[in-house]
């Protein structure tokens, strides 16, 4: 029993140092936060050369054994696992340390998608906000995200997530009325803004009217709304047609300051109907 | 070495001796294009005196062909090369007469009645345009009376446009890389339907620009075998109307030649689009349109540019419908002459004969080009 005691807390020895991955000259935090100020302790005499080698960085310094050697803030600054290594004329060690990202966001990027879409569709709008740090390392501990999407005629959507391995995402609604709609994603004082267009939809009730203008038919429609009350934008191509016997005239007149306008051959007895995209109009039978 | 030589100098001598005999005894389509100096002199006939004109035409000598009208006192040299090559820029600018028929029509001791059909290459293609002939008797010489058409003249006017235009600024390679760009223009195909045919198979369809702004399409389709393999990718083209302002819809036609519906297990299609800088301007009124039936079944009508703005090139598309509103057909005519404002210009776009009789109503949209810029 005497003899296995040794051994027993050898091993132990040797089973922390490993977990800790160092040796026992060489003393290495096991890890420390990007841009934080940190020491390495290597024991013994004399001179050596200590190497920390990891993501995008290389440090060499040429260290005095037995003492603690400094790093400032800011030495190491890209997360990710390290290789620190102490050459010595005799001898080499090795360890490692691990640099997370630090906890306070600094810096946000948030992509938003579509950056046009029509009103009142349901989940339409998708918001994807990435937290990094003050060096661009993305903080993946979880962070409380804040999305809010305005606009100035309608209440704000406001909405937070967590973000999972450093990303939060959020789908909300696009609002009634057409316009410009500021998207914020906000971690902290931390924020970004993203423009989404909110356009009208298709044509709703499309009208027109005819009247007689020479020998032709005059044809105009009623202003052009879409369902929510906004008005279709100008350049939006409404198509008029003119069926008499069997023959058959049609125009593509683009919207221009809300109405559609065109002239068309006054024929007695003709059939004239109106469309846009898919949106059937009303229909007129023209009798002068 | 020796027989290398040999080679070199036999294919020079043989390249010379060529080139001499083309030169001294030219075949008569060479010396019409070449110099003019051989054209068939005969006008004996009527057909001989049209032949005569055609191959002048064809070899754009146009003052030997002015020369040798009978009328040539109505109207200058100008005014008939212009009556054949267009007075604005159009298809038939850039076009050369590929090829011609002569056929008799009528025929007196004194004046006689020739149909001349040019067959014109342009840049989309073949193009046939027809003229009757009224031909008379001066002498022993037949001589033709060319039927001038003088273009239409816009007169000298202000017509104020309030036209639309679109404008794209794209993200810049400075942009954070989470900026948006630009949205791309959403459109949705609204039909599709594939259709056996002699030739191959033929996937017909229309795509619908949703959104509001313009944009550039195309459709690819990829058919799939029943092993879900895919067989062929086509695009429609340029049977489709590339650019869709807000809105409007455009027929598709994608040829597969030498595929059979029957391999055919399911189809990929990829409708593309991209936002375009467009004007909503020229509107053009398609009038007078009539399907009719077979033999030479066709859709016929008359395109009025509503604008101030030449349209040089105008593409005419009809979908062609069942009686359960089913596409049976996308057909096309590039119209090869301008539009002008306020000008009708006739289009006729054939329909094959067997489709013909299933056809119960058609849509007919035009593209036009101005040069310039698309519009």
């Amino acid at each position: 029993m005497r003899a296995r005691l040794p051994i027993l807390v050898g091993g132990l020895s040797l089973g922390i140092s490993a977990a800790l991955g160092q040796s026992d000259d060489l003393r290495v935090p096991a890890s420390i936060e990007a841009g934080a100020a940190f020491s390495i302790q290597c024991g013994g005499s004399g001179k050596a050369t200590l190497y920390i080698a990891g993501p995008s960085q290389v440090i060499k310094r040429d260290v005095q054994l037995g003492e603690t050697t400094w790093f400032p803030a800011g030495s190491l600054y890209n997360a990710g696992h390290y290789v620190v290594m102490l050459a010595s004329p005799s001898s080499s060690q090795a360890g490692s340390l691990d640099v997370t990202p630090s906890k306070k966001p600094a810096d946000l990027t948030f992509i938003a998608k579509p950056s046009r879409l029509q009103v009142a569709l349901h989940n339409g709008i998708t918001g994807t906000a990435y937290v990094f740090d003050n060096y661009k390392n993305l903080i993946t501990t979880p962070v409380q995200v804040s999305f809010e999407l305005s606009n100035p005629s309608t209440p704000a959507q406001t909405r937070t997530v967590q973000t999972r391995d450093g990303a939060a995402w959020i789908e909300m609604d696009s609002t009634s009325r057409e316009g410009k709609d500021r998207f914020v994603a906000q971690v902290g004082n931390v924020s970004s803004e993203r423009v989404v267009g909110q356009v009208p939809g298709d044509p709703c009730s499309l009208k027109m009217n005819a009247r007689a203008s020479g020998d032709k038919v005059q044809l105009q429609t009623d202003p052009v709304r879409d369902c929510s009350g906004n008005a279709v934008p100008d350049g939006t191509i409404v198509t008029f047609t003119e069926s008499y016997n069997d023959v058959k005239s049609t125009v593509d007149v683009p919207l221009k300051q809300g109405i559609a306008k065109v002239d068309m051959p006054a024929q007695r007895g003709a059939i004239i109907s109106v469309a846009s995209g898919v949106v059937l109009g009303n229909q007129i039978r023209w009798e002068q | 070495m020796s027989s290398g030589r040999l080679l070199a100098a036999s294919l020079v001598g043989a390249t010379v001796a060529l080139v001499t005999i083309g030169t001294l005894w030219p075949n008569a389509s060479a010396a019409a294009y070449a110099s003019g100096e051989h054209f068939s002199e005969s006008t004996s006939t009527p057909e001989a005196a049209v032949q005569s004109l055609g191959e002048e035409i064809r070899a754009q000598a146009w003052d030997r062909a002015y020369s040798s009208l009978a009328n040539k006192a109505q109207f200058t040299e100008a005014q008939f090369q212009r009556d054949l090559t267009s007075y604005y820029p159009d298809l038939r600018t850039y076009a050369t007469l590929s090829s011609f028929e002569v056929q008799p029509l009528h025929a007196s001791d004194t004046d006689a009645k020739v149909q001349l059909k040019m067959h014109w290459s342009t840049v989309v293609g073949p193009s046939l345009s027809s003229r009757e002939l009224h031909l008379i008797k001066n002498g022993n010489e037949w001589q033709v009376e060319w039927p001038i058409k003088k273009e239409a003249v816009v007169p000298p006017q202000v017509i104020p446009v309030n036209y639309l235009r679109w404008d794209v600024i794209n993200r810049t390679a400075g942009d954070d890389w989470g900026a948006q760009d630009v949205e791309a223009p959403h459109v949705r195909i609204v039909d599709m339907h594939p259709v056996q045919r002699a030739e191959g198979l033929v996937l017909l369809g229309e795509l619908l620009n949703e959104d509001v702004v313009p944009a550039y399409v195309s459709v690819t389709a990829t058919l799939i075998s029943k092993d879900q393999k895919p067989i062929e990718t086509e695009g429609s083209f340029d049977e489709i109307s590339h650019q869709l302002l807000p809105k409007q819809v455009t027929p598709f036609l994608i040829r597969f030649p030498n595929v059979s519906l029957s391999d055919v297990a399911s189809v990929r299609m990829n409708p593309f689009s991209t936002l375009v800088p467009a004007s909503a301007d020229p509107v053009i009124e398609i009038e007078d349109e009539k399907l009719n039936p077979a033999p030479d079944a066709s859709l016929t009508g008359q395109l009025t540019n509503q604008s101030g703005q030449i349209a040089n090139v105008a593409h005419v598309l009809g979908t062609f419908y069942d009686k359960s509103g089913q596409v049976v057909w996308v057909g096309d005519e590039y119209v090869d002459h301008a539009l002008l404002p306020q000008t009708p210009v006739a289009f006729n776009i054939h329909i094959p004969e067997d489709l013909a009789r299933k056809i119960s109503s058609e849509r007919t949209v035009v593209a036009t080009y101005s040069f310039g810029g698309s519009e």
